[in-house]
């Protein structure tokens, strides 16, 4: 069952969370690679068509986490996080899908200013909705960079802080990000016939 | 000599009266949008990309008598270049074209025009873009004048030139074909 339980991450979340992981960082240098092209360059036109299909798929998947969160609840953060960092990581979760929600919404955006639609993959077309604001494609341009720069910045730190549960607190804050099941005896993975262990391992 | 401020002002408001008694002065017509300003370029080498600025003002004046004292003006905000394709318009607005949030205007001001007798005509004149004064001749037909319906009077110029973009310091490789961009104008004044 891909559930989360109370302490540990069920494989669905951990399936679209490294998802999403993948896909944010291989836009970012995708799209400023894309847009240093030359003209003449044989990738031109289909790495764009490549960012913006990626781009589409991955707002599915975020969205697909949000449902995924009301329907199967986040594990609370380890005992042994203190009060300050639960409180600077749950801004720091929130923020990320405020910039993820922004920078796709303002590429999307750039694309559709005429009201073009966005070709997905030769697979299914995003219609345009908002379309046609005064140089809209470049506000939404400069949103969507700057936006994105943001948006890697506190990638980093999400990954640097991730590190240093690992490396300097020795917790299992990463591992359970990566399914890897407790050492100890009462592991969520081991035992999965039972619904809840709250209160077992604090 | 030394002309006393008195002489100066009067000499400077004859002149103006003169010149102004001369020629005709047109505005032209934007505010109708009776004016394009075209721009036509190689795709590849195998087909026409057309765009135009929809954005832009300026006057002329015209004399009959002595068409050769013709001046023109016109000034062009680049940003609302517009080639039906918003992300193509993006990259163009950008440095790699026009880089328009440095340089948001492009100017043409006429240094002399010389009329033919069959209507044709050179204006030549000072195109300022991306930053870049160069000189410039255009091909000009004198498309007709007359009243309008509406209780004005009202005239109309086409003009036809080329320009190499890396003249006025664009740096973006379009290709062999794409080297040069032709300028297709057209004017309609209205007389003050």
């Amino acid at each position: 069952m891909g559930r989360n339980r109370s302490d540990s991450y069920g494989w669905i979340t951990i399936a679209l969370h490294w998802l999403v992981a993948v896909g944010v960082l291989s836009l970012f240098p995708l799209g400023l690679w894309m847009t240093s092209l030359t003209y003449y360059d044989p990738w031109y036109k289909d790495a764009p068509f490549i960012h913006k299909s990626m781009g589409v798929l991955l707002f599915i998947a975020l969205c697909a986490r949000l449902a995924w969160r009301l329907v199967s609840p986040v594990p609370a953060p380890l005992p042994s996080v203190s009060e300050l960092e639960r409180r600077v990581a749950g801004s720091v979760h929130k923020l990320l899908y405020a910039l993820l929600f922004a920078v796709m919404l303002s590429g999307y955006l750039i694309s559709t200013a005429d009201g073009r639609p966005i070709e997905v993959f030769n697979w299914f077309e995003l219609p345009a909705t908002v379309h046609g604001l005064p140089n809209q494609e470049d506000y939404a341009g400069y949103a969507h960079l700057t936006l994105a720069i943001v948006l890697i910045v506190l990638v980093a730190a999400h990954a640097l802080a991730a590190l240093k549960h690992h490396f300097l607190d020795k917790d299992r804050t990463l591992l359970r990000m990566l399914g890897r099941p407790a050492s100890g005896n009462q592991s969520g993975h081991e035992s999965p016939t039972f619904p809840d262990q709250k209160g077992v391992l604090r | 000599m030394k002309m006393s401020l008195r002489n100066t002002v009067l000499a400077v408001m004859l002149v103006g009266a003169t010149s102004v008694a001369w020629a005709d002065d047109y505005v032209i017509d934007t505010q109708g949008a009776h004016a394009f300003i075209q721009f036509k370029i190689a795709h590849l080498g195998y087909s026409w990309l057309l765009g135009r600025f929809n954005d832009f003002e300026g006057q002329f004046s015209y004399d009959e008598k002595n068409p050769d004292a013709s001046t023109v003006k016109v000034t062009i905000n680049t940003a609302s270049l517009d080639t039906n394709h918003a992300e193509r318009d993006k990259h163009l607005r950008s440095a790699d074209f026009f880089d328009v949030s440095k340089y948001p205007t492009a100017t043409f001001e006429s240094t002399g025009f010389k009329e033919n007798a069959d209507g044709t005509a050179v204006l030549s004149g000072n195109l300022t873009l991306r930053g870049v004064t160069k000189a410039i001749d255009i091909d000009v037909k004198h498309v007709g004048h007359g009243e309008d319906p509406w209780g004005g009077y009202r005239r109309g110029f086409e003009g036809k030139t080329k320009i190499a973009l890396k003249d006025f310091g664009i740096p973006y490789d379009l290709g062999p074909a794409a080297s040069e961009a032709e300028l297709f104008l057209s004017v309609e004044g209205i007389r003050k």
